[in-house]
């Protein structure tokens, strides 16, 4: 019987294996760190596992019906394992034109936002990150949870001479507020002045109210809010969020939804041995102005002029198996590459992937799945866009 | 908490079995196993007719997390599978011991069961991961 074999024996996955890639590792664990949040996804029933180091909840449920309530009405996500660093002194501008691969200079309003990488000498991704714009001394980084401590030894190496305070808020949690109704039921729990603040926010722009700082962001491909508050008023806002229609929601959902969205996610789609431009990212490199020296510009100038060997694409399986990261691409042809991200879609009811493939690469590839070469499309991410496929689906003649 | 029902044997690779009145003996996954894979999008089922071994590997179960093979628990042949899965594999989130349901099969030998776990063998095994 030559049955082909799955990833693992069911015997292997409880407990959960560790998944090589480093990233999102899914082994059980107890010695994480716990968020303020920890007891009560734990009282919501929460299934935890170690993410960076984290103990976080993966579902509170079913994590299809989690990805599901963000695409059609709304959803709230414990983010405080990522970490927010403030970097105050009148050097900060200077220091964050060198850190970062994206301009600051374009950050013309305090609240405004910014995605950008922060590569290393070779022009490696070390990670990705947003920065807001809060006064002309004082801007803010979130920083991925995996990359933290790298991040933080990274900037303050280049942040240290130039006498920049570096604050980590670990006073704030983040919770993150995703969905087509997330902004209005959110506005119900404030107070009417605090409301009117919020409801007025411009996407990718953030204000401090009150105590909480309420940004319009996220990593879903939906509108809706981050929030970072003081840790101590969090489990009420996740109640009182709750309570107005807003669906718990764990990183599991929160892995599909920024996939479907066409996000790139540290670790496994790009890490220090890749570039932003092979990766997707070259829409956040600012090479203008010409005389702005960032940290990896010279190795990117040079890749950009002979062209890069790889380049990112989404991949979309018609048959009825799962993409997953490390699974070989074969381009027939041209070459080999890998999945970097895959996933079940729950809003396509398929497999969709992210690829890092050589840059010949058509429309047409293999995946190797279990010992089986399956045909794939590739495609241009995002998948899905504010609760709507955005590309067209094998099979289908027309797409919205 | 996971439910595990007094009246099955279960394998140490969280399968579960229920010996039927005809003698046939109904496959399935434990409630602690779905748990732990989360939704299922996937499931691959083997054909009416198959001869398994002991300890085979005859189908698979695909959830967002990761695939699993199901191992044939005893030597048997397989009488039947559940073809609502092939639509709904969310049934065996909904339902593992009942509308879940995998597979059934006629045992080659009479109560080969050694090896099997009773319920709170199995409790003492899940408990642990």
């Amino acid at each position: 019987m030559a049955k082909r074999g799955a990833d693992a024996a069911l015997a292997a996955i409880i407990p959960l294996p560790v998944d090589s890639s480093g990233n999102g590792r899914t082994a059980e664990s107890s010695l994480g760190r716990h968020t303020c949040l920890y007891d009560l996804a734990v009282a919501l029933g929460a299934r935890m596992v170690d993410f960076g180091g984290w103990d976080m909840p993966v579902a509170y449920g079913s994590q299809i019906e989690e990805h599901h309530a963000v695409r059609s009405a709304a959803g709230v996500f414990d983010v405080s394992h990522m970490c927010v660093l403030d970097l105050i002194g009148a050097a900060t501008r200077a220091l964050l034109s060198r850190l970062l691969a994206n301009d600051v200079a374009r950050l013309q309003v305090p609240g405004s936002a910014l995605y950008s990488c922060m590569l290393n000498e070779q022009a490696g991704v070390i990670d990705d990150l947003i920065v807001y714009y809060l006064a002309a001394d004082h801007y803010r980084l979130v920083l991925n949870a995996g990359a933290r401590d790298k991040d933080l030894a990274w900037i303050d190496g280049h942040a240290a001479p130039l006498d920049v305070r570096q604050l980590v808020r670990r006073d704030l949690a983040m919770l993150a507020v995703q969905g087509p109704l997330a902004r209005q039921r959110t506005a119900t729990l404030l107070s009417s002045q605090a409301a009117s603040a919020a409801m007025a926010l411009q996407p990718f722009h953030g204000a401090q109210i009150g105590d909480w700082f309420i940004a319009r962001t996220g990593y879903t491909g939906e509108d809706g809010f981050e929030i970072m508050l003081p840790a101590g008023d969090a489990a009420a806002l996740w109640h009182g969020l709750n309570a107005a229609g807003v669906r718990s929601c764990g990183l599991g959902a929160r892995d599909t939804l920024r996939l479907e969205a066409g996000m790139n996610l540290y670790g496994s789609d790009m890490d220090e041995t890749t570039n932003p431009l092979e990766c997707g990212l070259a829409w956040t490199v600012a090479f203008e102005p010409a005389r702005r020296s960032f940290i990896g510009r010279a190795p990117l100038e040079a890749i950009r002029a002979r062209g890069s060997e790889h380049k990112r694409v989404g991949l979309v399986l018609n048959e009825r198996a799962v993409l997953r990261s490390h699974q070989r691409v074969i381009v027939a042809g041209v070459g080999e590459g890998a999945v970097t991200s895959g996933t079940f879609s729950p809003t396509l009811s398929r497999a969709i992937g992210l690829a890092r493939v050589p840059s010949a690469t058509g429309s047409e590839v293999q995946v190797e799945v279990r010992s089986r070469l399956l045909p794939a499309l590739t495609v241009r991410p995002p998948f899905v866009r504010h609760g709507r496929p955005v590309i067209q689906l094998p099979g289908e003649e027309t797409s919205s | 908490m996971s439910e595990i029902p007094p009246d099955l044997k279960y394998t140490r690779s969280h399968e579960w079995l229920k010996t039927l009145p005809d003698g046939m003996v109904e496959i399935g996954i434990s409630d602690h196993a779905q748990q732990t894979l989360g939704d299922l999008v996937f499931v691959e089922l083997p054909e009416p007719g198959r001869n398994l071994a002991a300890g085979e590997a005859c189908a698979v179960v695909e959830s967002v997390k990761a695939a699993s093979d199901i191992y044939a628990p005893i030597a048997a042949t397989v009488v039947a599978v559940n073809a609502q899965l092939a639509e709904t594999p969310e049934l065996i989130n909904q339902d593992p011991y009942g509308r879940g349901w995998i597979m059934r099969l006629r045992p080659s030998t009479p109560a080969a069961d050694s090896g099997l776990l009773s319920a709170r063998d199995y409790q003492l095994l899940a408990a642990q991961g």
